[in-house]
């Protein structure tokens, strides 16, 4: 198998090009079908059901947000008790320094304050950015991305991965354009 | 534009329907038959306990109102499958409004003000609560609702029939206008038969929390109703989990606005400490209430929060509906609270045991007549709209 390793280290993937949403969707089920995992699609606009096609089910950005909600409405809860009734004990009209129903607005606020932060950064860095290079940027015409082209690349780390086997396979749903993508 | 298939019961889930009508209207006689033992024994435990049964469906059928106003203003997917069920549900407004009569004739066992007219310091109040005006105003308030209900019926039942969209326009016309005094008078509604079990406390979010409360309800409600339906050929198709999606998001919505105004209220009088406000309070956080204090900060709060903050959950009706009969509980023991321990005394506090328990026939009995009337009301039409412009686009985006 000498002749796939050397394709993983020097190819990224089979890029193809669609014109139409239903193309790509279609050609992606097929080579979920077929057996194809490692694979990605891009698109200038989400495409309903692609993220499924190609086996992408769950991510992590709703574990993070609610991580990060849990964090910030503790860490203002614990803020403002521990200010409040042990380090700085005040009193305000007679009432206990516990005072938790004071507390609540603060807590909901930090909740919603973390829970969004987390949730913006969560998805930057789940998706793996920053990140200056990715060779899907070596693919023809893959600018078109942003604004009416709809491509999908079956990537040299499946296993399944020939070069040859992927670009015939790709060929029958008569892309726009096909191309070996470097790395 | 196309034209929708026109979608009805099958005769396998028709026959389902007949039964449930069937077992819903002798709840309902049963429920109500209890009550009016309850009314003969001790009438003093029987109004405050009809009077939570009562305010329960009365949420519902003007929530269902004020959605199918929203869904006229706005449009969205999510009223494919819903806006039937609203529309019949807003109809119950009509039995309710008969419903409302032993309220009427109860009002000086309920209401300390018909009894004593308020005076010295209080005096102010008499104006308004005077027991001719009140029911005057009651009679208003059931007439407005009343004609609203019936026109947002029977234009839709007219879009039906004809390619033009003029009942549709019409409807848009008054959407807005409709909305707005709909939930002004729903407001006064809530204020005038909850609040004035107290007329010396007053509080400006409360009919707005009531109102919150029964869109809550009514939204509930919905997700049990798309359960029942997604059993039945044909609707069951446009139940997509997307919508249902939606219609939970929307519970989880007002599960948070329900706390937030309950919590504001709260907060708001607790840290004012003053003498005339915290009384409301307290007699609902002693003789036993203060189980239900903790009870629905807990199970009317936090639990649904959680269950709903769950996205593969909220695209399933077995999932959501699960969620909505739990809330609907919740909701039940939110108005016994707010309405039972009204007259909790506080010199030797004491837990309305007698109210409680009669809630529950109250809550059935006057369910069982809203459910029959409702059931009736949805297996006369196609159970979604036809060439209704909102309905239509929501389709046709949908593809189908």
């Amino acid at each position: 198998m000498t002749h796939h390793e050397t394709e993983a280290e020097t190819v990224y993937g089979i890029m193809a090009e669609f014109e139409h949403e239903e193309d790509v969707l279609e050609a992606a089920e097929a080579a979920y079908a077929r057996g194809y995992r490692a694979m990605d699609a891009f698109s200038p606009h989400p495409v309903e059901g692609l993220a499924e096609a190609i086996g992408f089910h769950k991510n992590r950005v709703a574990l993070v947000v609610l991580l990060g909600g849990l964090t910030g409405g503790l860490s203002g809860f614990f803020m403002q008790w521990y200010t409040a009734a042990v380090e700085y004990p005040f009193d305000v009209g007679g009432r206990p320094y516990f005072s938790w129903p004071a507390f609540i607005p603060i807590t909901f606020e930090m909740t919603v304050l973390f829970a969004a932060i987390s949730g913006v950064v969560g998805l930057i860095l789940l998706n793996g950015l920053p990140r200056p290079y990715h060779p899907a940027f070596n693919a023809a015409n893959f600018a078109t991305a942003s604004t009416d082209g709809f491509f999908l690349c079956i990537q040299s780390d499946d296993p399944m991965f020939e070069a040859e086997a992927v670009q015939a396979f790709l060929t029958e749903f008569e892309p726009k354009s096909l191309s070996v993508v470097p790395l | 534009m196309s034209k929708p298939e026109s979608i009805s019961f099958d005769e396998a889930s028709r026959e389902k329907l007949e039964t449930l009508q069937r077992n819903a209207s002798i709840a309902g006689v049963v429920g109500l038959g209890v009550l009016l033992g309850a009314w003969v024994v001790a009438p003093s435990t029987f109004y405050p306990a009809y009077l939570i049964g009562f305010m329960f469906w009365w949420g519902i059928a003007l929530g269902s109102c004020g959605l199918v106003l929203l869904h006229h203003l706005v449009g969205g997917s999510w009223g494919v499958p819903l806006r039937r069920p609203l529309e019949a549900a807003a109809m119950t407004i009509l039995p309710l409004a008969l419903l409302y009569i032993p309220l009427a004739i109860g009002i000086q066992t309920l209401y300390p003000w018909a009894k004593h007219v308020p005076e010295g310091a209080h005096e102010h109040l008499s104006p308004w609560l005077d027991q001719s005006f009140f029911l005057g105003r009651a009679a208003g308030y059931f007439v407005f609702w009343s004609l609203l209900a019936l026109a947002v019926n029977l234009w839709s039942s007219e879009q039906d029939g004809r390619t033009d969209h003029a009942p549709s326009r019409r409807l848009g016309v008054i959407a807005g206008p409709a909305a707005v005094f709909l939930f002004t008078s729903a407001s006064f509604g809530a204020i005038d038969w909850v609040m004035t079990l107290e007329p010396h406390w007053t509080s400006t979010i409360f009919g707005a929390m009531l109102c919150i409360g029964g869109l809550l309800s009514t939204l509930a409600a919905m997700a049990i109703v798309l359960r029942q339906l997604s059993g039945c050929n044909g609707i069951s198709q446009k139940i997509t989990p997307d919508r249902l999606h939606d219609l939970g998001n929307l519970m989880l919505a007002f599960t948070m606005l329900w706390a937030y105004f309950s919590f504001s209220q709260f907060l708001i009088i607790w840290s004012g400490n003053l003498s005339e406000e915290i009384p409301w309070y307290l007699r609902r956080s002693r003789g036993g209430w203060e189980f239900f204090v903790v009870a629905l900060m807990f199970f009317h709060f936090l639990t649904p929060f959680f269950i709903l903050l769950n996205r593969e959950g909220k695209r399933r009706t077995r999932y959501l509906a699960l969620a909505a009969t739990w809330i609907l509980v919740m909701r039940v023991v939110d108005l016994t609270w707010l309405i039972a321990p009204a007259t909790n005394d506080l010199n030797s506090p004491r837990f309305a045991w007698g109210t409680v328990i009669l809630g529950i026939p109250a809550v059935v009995g006057v369910g069982g007549i809203c459910v029959a009337f409702f059931l009736s009301r949805l297996k006369r039409q196609p159970l979604v709209p036809l060439n209704d412009a909102n309905v239509v686009a929501a389709l046709e985006r949908a593809g189908g």
